[in-house]
């Protein structure tokens, strides 16, 4: 039997300080097959971040299974890829070499990431701003940089913590657009965290729900919607029921 | 092309502005018919620079302790910082003790440095030093701790070590703190080497001020100030050169002045 690529079972994570102990994750279970796009969605504070956070090997779990790979070998430091709420690009850098930081950091052949910084700043939609700085890029054109980042030593798993929370609502919608076609070109397994229903939807393959105070999974369902998706879709009446079962999961219904 | 018009533009306005007030100066002292040993006017200002007294000797010293103790304060500040980065145990050791040496004020240290160090230079460097190291040893400490927690995490799920944390984050994100603590620290630079000057030397433009002053002549002692003035605009250009290079726009910290 073929092992899921991650596989999360019983999670459960407690942070301690002064003595003071916070339950941030109390019961989490998550299979996710390679190359899906999971929408982990929740209300502020449910430790979506938190769960981030375990897979990307920043934090240990205390109780619980956490397995990822698969068959496969699988490096937390080597095979992760984040994108966080801001861009986080380096102002002193220009924006490829903002892209090629993860590339430095792991030691790659410079000459090759180059290589593949470019493609990958053309993949992102940023053609032509190569040489330019951080500043003079608009917040989505930011974002975008952070994901071609994310992208650059070819990580098996993308981690994205809210990365559009901070941008205006048009340039979030269309950036929707842009991370799914990014996904289907480079066929990642990616992990996208949201408290934005609409999007969770929108994006997903598959969407686990937390409920907060402490993250428990509350449901965790496929979303039976085409790709490619489209904004219009926002009308379907299917998307309607999915948006409204994690509604009811959230108790705000 | 419009660059350098603009660029233009702003040095045009910086002259005529100090233009401006030199041609007020010389009017409120004409029209006010005020007398030369109270305020000279500007040309009787910088004629004083054919009187006896030796200029350009007294200009190269002073410059050389505001110079000399800028530098140092510039090295022990960021060095400081630099320690107090890397080992936190230090920093909350000796920081609380920095913080009030501080407050010791210096110039009323400058009839001990007699007694200890002699007349001269070196101990002028010394208080400029005093006073003007710890802005830059605040500003870049801060500076050194100024990142985003997200990045921190960015780099350690990539197995990132503490040394490439420093180089590729920490000390680029920190510049533009140095040069802020720079740029504040330059008039206390200056001021530094005066006031050791006034106490305690033998030449400088703050002894030279000190002499001429006995004999009432004021457009000397106007033309000191003015030399002084000098060394630090001076001094305070180099920095901002500096910084255009070293610092992107953006990055820069806005500060007064």
């Amino acid at each position: 039997m073929s092992e899921p690529f991650i596989h999360l079972e019983g999670v459960k994570k407690v942070y301690r300080s002064r003595g003071q102990e916070f339950l941030a994750v109390s019961d989490v279970s998550l299979d996710v097959e390679m190359g899906e796009l999971i929408s982990l969605v929740g209300p502020s504070g449910c430790g979506k971040t938190t769960v981030l956070k375990i897979l990307a090997g920043l934090h240990d779990h205390d109780d619980g299974t956490v397995r990822i790979g698969g068959n496969e070998t699988f490096e937390a430091g080597r095979d992760v890829g984040m994108v966080f709420q801001q861009s986080l690009l380096l102002k002193w850098r220009k924006i490829i070499d903002n892209v090629l930081l993860p590339a430095e950091i792991l030691g790659l052949p410079m000459r090759e990431s180059r290589e593949r910084a470019r493609d990958l700043i053309q993949m992102v939609g940023l053609e032509g701003f190569e040489d330019n700085f951080p500043y003079e890029l608009s917040g989505g054109m930011q974002q975008r940089a952070a994901i071609a980042r994310a992208l650059i030593h070819d990580p098996k798993l993308i981690l994205m913590d809210e990365p559009f929370g901070a941008l205006d609502a048009l340039t979030r919608e269309k950036m929707n657009l842009e991370l799914l076609r990014i996904w289907s070109e480079s066929k990642k397994t990616i992990i996208f965290v949201t408290h934005s229903i609409q999007e969770a939807v929108l994006l997903g393959s598959r969407c686990a729900v937390l409920t907060s105070g402490p993250a428990r999974m509350a449901d965790n369902f496929e979303i039976e919607l085409d790709y490619p998706r489209t904004l219009d879709m926002k009308t379907h009446p299917q998307f309607g029921v999915y948006t409204r079962r994690i509604y009811k999961l959230l108790g705000m219904e | 092309m419009d660059k350098t018009a603009d660029q233009a533009r702003h040095w045009a306005l910086i002259i005529i502005a100090h233009l401006l007030v030199v041609l007020a100066w010389h009017l409120f002292v004409v029209w006010g018919e005020v007398p030369a040993y109270v305020m000279p006017t500007p040309l009787d200002t910088v004629l004083s620079l054919g009187g006896e007294y030796n200029w350009f000797h007294n200009t190269w010293v002073t410059a050389s302790e505001v110079f000399g103790g800028y530098i140092l304060a510039v090295i022990v500040g960021v060095g400081l910082a630099l320690l107090f980065s890397w080992f936190a145990m230090f920093a909350k050791f000796l920081m609380p003790l920095v913080v009030s040496l501080n407050m010791i004020p210096k110039v009323a240290l400058g009839p001990l440095f007699i007694v200890w160090f002699d007349y001269g230079i070196g101990p002028n460097i010394f208080i400029a030093f005093t006073i003007c190291f710890l802005p830059i040893l605040i500003t870049t400490t801060r500076g050194l701790q100024e990142v985003e927690p997200d990045l921190l995490d960015l780099v350690r799920s990539l197995n990132g070590s503490r040394w490439q944390i420093f180089t590729k984050i920490q000390l680029p994100g920190s510049l533009p703190y140095v040069f802020s603590g720079m740029k504040v620290a330059v008039v206390l630079a200056v001021a530094g080497a005066i006031v050791g000057e006034f106490i305690a030397s033998e030449e400088g433009l703050g002894y030279l001020m000190l002499q001429v002053q006995v004999d009432l002549d004021t457009p000397a002692m106007f033309m000191a100030v003015l030399m002084i003035t000098f060394i630090g605009v001076a001094l305070y250009g180099i920095v901002i050169g500096l910084e255009r290079i070293f610092v992107k726009v953006d990055a820069r910290l806005e500060t007064s002045a």
